[in-house]
């Protein structure tokens, strides 16, 4: 089975061709800005490269940080239609409440509150106000907003009213793109609010960009199905993973993660990745990253999504090293005018990546211009990098025993060779691109999370398998593959009939042939 | 005349903070509650700290607080008018006004609905409650150790069903009664409880907890700001104990008699490297045995906290690998006086264990 992962970053699009556990090839070309031709243009030197025909491929892949960046940026993101359903509950604290006001500024189209919704036990807070919704419709669609986002209360346990309000928005307007919140949260109304918020004003975006994506598949000549990479180390399918993009935010370094996985082989390990501006450090448990503990802020917007749990700090090749104090390294870099900022190529500034020339640990550019570094210099700034490194390791592992760490990225050649708590620095080939390499392993998961009462724990937990396995098969997982990686059960306190909520994951193989629908 | 602190915006957020470490893993996130005290500030509504030395014996003081499960406020959130209804409501009842609003539990989420009451109302806070951090039960408070009487309660929900326990034998069967009535209401309420009088007040609660919990929180603010370690300033300031610090690593939930029961087991790094400790509880940890010992038990306080950030952590969100430390503050003198430990000690919980404060065992 071919495979070809792409990951389109903001510098770069790598794209690269695995035949099962093999890298036959990787190619690096510059991202543009219509993503098509870069696309295009990768998958042209990366068939052409490698001998490989169009018809060749069994799957594409494609990972990319055009979600994040656009809410970090405030760019592309439409107006939205926010609808409440929990009157009258949750009256006091609108929509948008606890966001950063510019952001709010751009998304908040109107906001609707209506009765309804659901108590933790299943019994309505109050009958849904079907006739205020139809009204909430004809204003929706006066106002020209094409984006909604409805949010009943409870709906991950009664999702009853969310669904009806589709219904109603699909008669009245059927225009628009509706994200109910069941389908994307947790248990937290306001964080799941949020990102359903943040989700339909992206959905706009996601489609032209998975278009562009299709196209470049079209234009390349391969007729695979197209998957999208998620925040935690699986895939879609493109069709549904477009009405979904904030599934996607984190995918860029969940896929230097697993492709870090893959490379080395490793399960249960220690990432290290160290870019140009920033090392990211992340926790590999049973080859997925681990995931954040709690809230995650997402461009100033508190929510309770799936991501890796990441640390990140200013340590990379272009990061600033202070000619009179080797001791001060960073936080600021040269960035991506590492080429003509860094001594070696020429420039004025010393960076982390002249030391580590000077000291014999990678060979760029031109030696001679970094001869002139004390012997005593290079190792006093060698060890301050080693220690910021080593304590971020520190921070980040959650267990005592010794582990092994991968070290991908640029500028990896930063990393020591042993480290307290570390059983192995373990280098890898390909490591420039694990990026590509973990979009073109990904696998494909389903989740649930909900609270099941009057049910034995074993029968809640295999309710809660059974359906999160469902879930993974519709979003194209091979079931012969499936396999349970995450069970949590929390019972809930002073609620009745043995309430217990269960969060399952499941995760199995892209199937290999799946129907277009 | 009495001396009012006006509260400002900043004030909340360290409230928030503190009062959340107070709540010993019990209690609830204080956030969404936060956020509404904050937006009623914004709408130029106002409130004031008020000493409880300063209240006159007879003046009326009301006690309020959100009864529930933290999972069901997460949906449902809180709702000012709500709370400032149980109050009008007892009112009522009595033929006479309120003239300060007491808190009931400092610990989490509770320590914000006396000044959401309070901002609707125009009434100052007093600066007292009648736990000194958080506990699961009615029967757990500073008013059911002095004998007070437990009733009238009253309770009303989002939809303004409202209730009221005219009288009750005592604290036990209040609290067995309105936790039924609060399960049938959707599992959150608003309640005022029984009304107490200043005398009671200024001689049957801790004083000075919100002060105390704000003045936790900006500790906590300050540490972080300066990049110094939040929790060795917490425990310098508030004569704690640094009991253990490791990494979560299995915690065991289940849900008995309407609480959440359990236990977790933190794995020991640096001088814990080796050693284990298991923390049980009831809504709010109980007690602490490292390797087998019994170290420390309610009513000393169990904090747990987020190592790097100094954040607390409740015991429904306390998961496997988070790097924790845990730390002991010391149980206000009511709640460890004989009387006390009858209703708040190990053996309140059901535990065969005599209390020995943590903080005499490290004296020896």
């Amino acid at each position: 089975m071919k495979r070809i992962g792409v990951d389109v970053g903001g510098t770069n699009t790598d794209a690269v061709l695995l035949d099962r556990q093999r890298v036959l090839h990787a190619v690096k070309t510059p991202t543009t800005a219509d993503v098509t031709s870069g696309i295009v243009r990768a998958l042209a030197a990366l068939l052409a490269e490698s001998r490989v025909g169009p018809r060749g491929i069994d799957a594409v892949m494609i990972g990319t940080t055009h979600f994040t960046n656009a809410v970090v940026q405030r760019q592309g993101l439409a107006p939205v239609a926010a609808v409440r359903i929990a009157l009258p509950a949750a009256a006091t604290l609108e929509p948008f409440v606890d966001w950063p006001p510019d952001l709010a500024q751009i998304v908040r189209g109107r906001t609707f509150m209506l009765r309804g919704g659901h108590e933790v036990d299943g019994r309505p807070i109050a009958p849904f106000d079907r006739a205020g919704m139809r009204g909430v419709a004809r204003e929706i669609r006066a106002a020209g907003l094409r984006a909604v986002a409805v949010t009943a209360a409870f709906s991950p346990l009664n999702p009853t009213c969310e669904d009806e309000a589709v219904r109603i928005l699909a008669e009245e307007c059927p225009d628009v793109a509706v994200t109910p919140s069941h389908r994307i949260g947790r248990i937290g109304l306001l964080a799941r609010e949020n990102v359903a918020l943040l989700n339909a004003s992206l959905i706009d975006l996601a489609r032209r960009t998975t278009r562009a994506f299709a196209q470049a598949l079209e234009a390349s000549g391969i007729q695979s199905p197209l998957y999208l990479t998620q925040n935690d180390g699986t895939v879609a399918r493109a069709d549904v993973a477009e009405a979904v993009p904030v599934y996607s935010f984190a995918s860029g370094p969940t896929n230097s993660m697993r492709g870090a996985a893959f490379l080395s082989g490793l399960r249960d390990a220690i990432v290290v990745d160290v870019g140009g501006t920033t090392s990211d450090i992340g926790s590999l448990r049973h080859g997925f990253p681990r995931e954040a503990n709690n809230v995650v802020h997402v461009g100033g917007v508190r929510t309770l999504f799936r991501m890796p749990d990441l640390l990140s700090f200013g340590l990379g090749g272009g990061t600033l090293v202070d000619p009179g104090d080797p001791s001060r390294i960073g936080p600021r870099s040269v960035g991506y005018r590492l080429l003509e900022r860094a001594r070696v190529f020429g420039g004025p500034d010393l960076t982390c990546t002249d030391v580590a020339v000077a000291a014999g640990l990678v060979d760029l550019g031109d030696r001679s211009r970094v001869a002139s570094l004390p012997a005593a210099f290079v190792a006093a700034a060698l060890r301050g990098m080693h220690a910021m490194l080593e304590d971020g390791v520190d921070r980040l592992k959650a267990d005592p025993a010794e582990v092994p760490l991968v070290a991908v990225g640029g500028a990896c050649f930063l990393l020591p060779s042993r480290m307290s708590g570390i059983s192995k620095v373990v280098h890898v080939p390909h490591q420039a691109v694990a990026n590509a390499v973990g979009a073109a392993i990904a696998q494909v998961s389903g989740e649930v999370d909900q609270v099941f009462q009057d049910l034995t724990r074993d029968g809640a937990i295999a309710e809660g398998r059974r359906l999160a396995e469902e879930r993974a098969v519709q979003a194209g997982a091979d079931p012969a593959t499936l396999d349970t990686v995450e069970v949590e059960d929390l019972p809930i306190a002073y609620l009745p009939g043995n309430s217990l909520r269960v969060r399952v994951r499941v995760v199995g193989d892209a199937a290999r042939v799946l129907a277009a629908g | 005349m009495p001396t009012l602190r006006p509260m400002a915006e900043a004030d909340f957020d360290a409230l928030a903070l503190g009062a959340w470490i107070l709540g010993t893993g019990g209690g609830g996130d204080p956030y969404h509650s936060l956020l509404e005290i904050q937006k009623l500030h914004r709408e130029g509504h106002r409130v004031s700290l008020m000493d409880p030395l300063d209240l006159g014996d007879d003046q009326l003081v009301a006690v309020v607080g959100q009864m529930g499960a933290p999972l069901v406020i997460q949906e449902r959130m809180t709702d000012a008018g709500v709370m400032a209804e149980t109050i009008r409501m007892m009112e009522r009842h009595l033929g006479r006004r309120f003239e300060a609003i007491a808190i009931w539990e400092i610990g989490g989420n509770n320590a914000f609905q006396p000044f959401l009451a309070a901002a609707l109302l125009g009434l100052p806070v007093v600066d007292a409650d009648a736990m000194g951090r958080a506990f699961p039960q009615a029967d757990m408070t500073t008013f059911a150790i002095c004998d007070l009487p437990s009733y009238p309660w009253t309770m009303v929900d989002v939809r303004r069903n409202s209730l009221i326990f005219t009288e009750a034998e005592d604290w036990s069967w209040m609290e067995r009664l309105t936790r039924k009535a609060c399960t049938v209401l959707g599992s959150v309420a608003a309640t005022c409880k029984a009304p107490r009088t200043g005398r009671e007040i200024k001689t049957c609660t801790i004083l000075h907890t919100a002060s105390k919990a704000m003045r936790i929180g900006r500790l906590v603010q300050d540490a972080r700001a300066r990049h110094a370690d939040p929790i060795a300033v917490l425990i310098e300031a508030e004569h704690g104990l640094l009991i253990f610090r490791g990494k979560v690593r299995d915690v065991y939930r289940r849900t008995t008699e309407g609480y959440l029961r359990g236990s977790a087991t933190i794995e020991g790094t640096e001088a814990w490297r080796e050693s284990a400790l298991t923390l049980d509880f009831q809504n709010e940890f109980t007690v602490g045995r490292q390797d087998g010992a019994v170290r420390v038990t309610v009513p000393d306080l169990i904090c747990v906290l987020d190592t790097e950030s100094g954040e607390a952590i409740g015991t429904e969100t306390l998961r496997y690998g988070q790097r924790v430390t845990v730390v002991a503050l010391p149980a206000p003198p009511l709640l460890v006086s004989a009387k006390g430990l009858r209703h708040v000690g190990p053996r309140a919980f059901g535990y065969d264990l005599d209390f020995r404060s943590i903080f005499e065992r490290a004296e020896r």
